[in-house]
């Protein structure tokens, strides 16, 4: 088992996954790449999340109603215990293009269905994922769909579908708005029961033929009667969304590409393999599974590592996921979800519908200050199982200089790749204390956790 | 400038998702005003009136009341030709005035490095996050981002003061390396430089605030309440920026609208009120602008997307008034169903930068543009 196999290995994880530890990266890289790729292409394999603690420990959870910043908690469990990573990363993936959320939701539930259903049907058909967001009852309220009628056209979901959820700015016509949403009036939910005081009852999509436009309509050189999933057929069609999604998929797993909202004015950073997943995205009948499938065995992802900044949610599911002893649902798992917020990242509330800017619109003082300071508490704790596990694998390598903590540390946390700079940095700190003696110096967990400590709060750190 | 000489203080105020300036500055005698919004038209006896033809929504109280003390400029129409009506990129061409190319230069953050070349002062540029501003991006420049105030440092966590110690300064050596490590390392080792030099500055000011002034409960008047902390702590702050949101009000406008309008003016008088008492208004004024107004007709329960805005300037040195002219709301002048914009953006971009900052507009907002002039020049 090679080094190299083992930092690829690493690269794929960290990506397709929340990172993995040592232990899981010696197992996967027996069982081969291709073959992990294929594991995590199929979830269906493996037992879901099991709900049933969450609920009972912290009922609150399920069906949180208007119950503020908890709606993401449930997420945030399913994210830490999941055995379907890319599952979860798919539906992180999809919620970033498809931004709904409870500022004006202003439910929990309805997100948690919607995103539950990216979840579901995440890997499949972009085009199945495309009718089922369009018949969402929370994607129908945020984008206003319930008051699009055949007699007052309501543009706002008609303009995002073609904006932000397929084909980009500039590869339509102002008249194809009106009339992509015109094809949607009568698209809507049931009428909502008042909240208070019984306040629980699910939404559901309704079709209502009598409040829909049935003149013809041109849709991008389509005329005649359409409906709204006739829509959907011709844009799933469109080149410019080939580009579009895959050029998501490329900033989402493999290189941090510009905001959306320059794409209609900035080639991507490697037209050649947008190219090719566009290329996978069309022979397969716009089969997610397929591009991604394409997307982890090529050259262009495995040459990409540490080429993106992670995401709140990454960072924060990965080092939890390190650090362990937040699988089970205690109390604060509540204050754990909100984290992500805090760095800019509040799930099920994108601060719009464009989603978040993504790459190194995350950082800035104040969200880089609210990472180190979350990170470095986690791996500071050194009795969480993570550390502990980590500290078991550094003692079995026996006494240790301030070379090999260093080394050590870095290697069991990822492989990470930091700069020599960095490195001796690190290791002159190693060496104010001298070298660790498990035996005789009751100090030495202590000063690897600090070491951890300063290793989450390297730069190098937030890249995935 | 008065002999104190205090150095010009900017504070943006965002209304993010675009607000409805036809219901913010109402035409509330115009029949025409209420044959487009049957639906979330403001009663002709509730406006609060600036002329006998416009008024104010009538939320908007403290705001009237501002204006006739002669402290509120409102410039009419602003906005852009050939607006996208999309949100993302009018707020992108705002924040980088921009029209017609991906722009990646903040107009503030050009402000900010004009201000303080030298990056002297890491606090010259403060924006109430959580995450930052556009406006206020320029790769290099420092902008310290708060969420809040009262818990700003890093590694709050350990709580052994030695240790931390300690520890800071090995990530102030691990942040200062430079060599080789490419642009987007650069720049986050000088935002947690940065970070860690802004904490300390600004660990200060809600240890030294004292007011009578209670901030309303909303988020816009608490993040006012924090500008006004970092302003009177005299830390040499020039730009501030804030939003609040989102007016995105495509339906139930109604009740939607009213609240926002209330929030943001009787927040922006709580923050007024705590400079006066302070003594510390004169050198701060108020921009206060949304990415694009809304739709002339109501589509039966809010309003889509437009073109043409309100912005309003505030303070104690403007020079109160209308400026720019209302748009026309008659059939033959909309176009594609908007008021089409009097006033481009960057010409009150450049009455704040020349005329109240005092700096040349043209290298930010890209050309020369008419002034309208609401500052006063005495």
């Amino acid at each position: 088992m090679t080094e190299t196999n083992i930092a690829l290995m690493a690269h794929l994880m960290r990506r397709a996954s929340f990172g993995a530890s040592r232990e899981e990266l010696e197992a996967r890289v027996s069982n081969g790449y291709e073959a992990t790729v294929e594991e995590l292409l199929n979830p269906e394999a493996k037992e879901p999340v099991d709900l049933y603690d969450l609920f009972r420990y912290q009922p609150w959870t399920w069906k949180p109603g208007t119950i503020q910043g908890m709606g993401h908690a449930s997420w945030l469990y399913r994210m830490l215990n999941t055995d379907a990573p890319l599952q979860e990363k798919m539906a992180l993936f999809w919620h970033g293009v498809f931004a709904t959320g409870v500022s004006k939701v202003d439910h929990w539930d309805e997100i948690i269905d919607l995103v539950d259903m990216l979840r579901e049907k995440g890997m499949g058909s972009y085009r199945e994922i495309l009718r089922a967001v369009a018949r969402d009852p929370a994607m129908i309220y945020w984008l206003d769909n319930n008051e699009n009628h055949a007699h007052a056209v309501n543009e706002n979901w008609g303009r995002e579908l073609l904006e932000l959820f397929s084909m980009g700015v500039g590869n339509y016509t102002e008249d194809d708005v009106r009339d992509c949403s015109r094809a949607f009036t009568g698209w809507t939910i049931t009428p909502k029961l008042p909240r208070f005081p019984m306040g629980r009852f699910d939404w559901f999509f309704e079709y209502r033929d009598e409040d829909h436009d049935h003149d013809d309509k041109t849709f991008l050189g389509h005329t005649g009667d359409l409906n709204g999933d006739d829509i959907i057929d011709i844009i799933v069609q469109q080149p410019a969304t080939a580009q579009f999604i895959c050029r998501h998929l490329y900033n989402f797993f493999v290189a941090d590409e510009p905001q959306v909202p320059a794409w209609s004015v900035t080639l991507p950073r490697d037209p050649e393999a947008v190219d090719m997943l566009a290329k996978v995205f069309v022979e397969s009948d716009y089969d997610m599974r397929s591009v991604l499938r394409a997307l982890f065995n090529s050259d262009f992802f495995k040459e990409a590592r540490f080429a993106r900044l992670k995401s709140p949610a990454e960072v924060v599911i990965g080092t939890l996921r390190m650090a362990g002893g937040a699988d089970f649902p205690s109390p604060g798992l509540g204050n754990l979800a909100r984290q992500t917020g805090y760095m800019g990242q509040d799930l099920m509330n994108p601060p719009s519908v464009e989603g978040w800017h993504t790459g190194s619109e995350w950082i800035n003082s104040g969200s880089l200050m609210r990472r180190t300071n979350f990170f470095a508490d986690l791996v500071g704790d050194v009795e969480r199982p993570g550390i502990q596990a980590i500290i078991v694998n550094l003692k079995a390598r026996g006494d240790l200089s301030p070379e090999q903590l260093v080394e050590g540390c870095l290697d069991l946390m990822g492989p990470l790749e930091i700069s020599d700079d960095s490195r001796t940095e690190l290791v002159s700190h190693a060496a104010e204390d001298g070298p660790i003696q498990w035996g005789n110096n009751g100090n030495s967990d202590h000063r690897v956790g600090e070491m951890l400590q300063l290793i989450v709060s390297l730069r190098d750190y937030q890249f995935a | 400038m008065t002999t104190a000489q205090k150095d010009p203080v900017l504070v943006v105020l965002q209304m993010s998702g675009g607000n409805d300036s036809l219901n913010t500055v109402i035409p509330f005698t115009d029949p025409l005003y209420r044959d487009y919004r049957p639906t979330v038209g403001i009663p002709e006896d509730k406006a609060l009136p600036i002329t006998d033809s416009l008024g104010f929504h009538p939320n908007m109280g403290p705001i009237s009341d501002m204006y006739k003390q002669g402290n509120v400029a409102i410039v009419h129409g602003v906005g852009y030709e050939n607006s996208p009506r999309s949100h993302f990129r009018s707020m992108d061409i705002w924040h980088t005035c921009e029209p017609d190319t991906l722009g990646t230069q903040g107009w503030l953050g050009q402000v900010i490095r004009d201000i303080d070349p030298k990056k002297e002062n890491v606090v010259t540029g403060v924006s109430f996050g959580p995450s930052m501003f556009r406006a206020m991006a320029l790769p290099g420049v420092p902008v310290a981002t708060v969420d809040d105030l009262n818990n700003y440092g890093l590694l709050t966590g350990i709580t052994e003061q030695a240790q931390r110690d300690r520890i800071l300064e090995r990530y102030k050596n691990l942040y200062a390396q430079t060599i080789g490590t490419g642009p987007v390392m650069e720049f986050l080792g000088q935002t947690g430089l940065d970070a860690l030099k802004g904490a300390d500055i600004l660990g200060v000011a809600p240890q030294k605030y004292s007011s009578t002034i209670e901030y309303a409960d909303n988020p816009i008047a608490q993040k006012l309440k924090g500008i006004a902390q970092i302003h009177l702590a005299d830390l040499g702050t020039r730009i501030f920026y804030s939003d609040h949101g989102s007016f995105d009000s495509h339906s139930n406008q109604l009740g939607m609208h009213g609240v926002l309008m209330s929030d943001v003016s009787v927040a922006i008088q709580d923050f007024f009120d705590d400079l006066r008492e302070h003594d510390a208004a004169e050198n701060v004024i108020m921009f206060v602008f949304s990415e694009f107004g809304r739709r002339t007709h109501d589509n039966g329960s809010g309003t889509d997307h437009g073109a043409a805005g309100v912005t309003f300037v505030i303070g104690d040195r403007v020079k109160g008034g209308e400026y720019g002219e209302f748009p026309s709301i008659k059939v033959a002048d909309l176009q594609q169903g908007d008021q089409v914009p009097s006033t481009d953006f960057r010409s009150v971009y450049s009455t704040l930068l020349e005329d109240w900052l005092g700096m040349d507009a043209k290298p930010i907002v890209g050309g020369t543009f008419e002034k309208p002039a609401f500052i006063e020049t005495n």
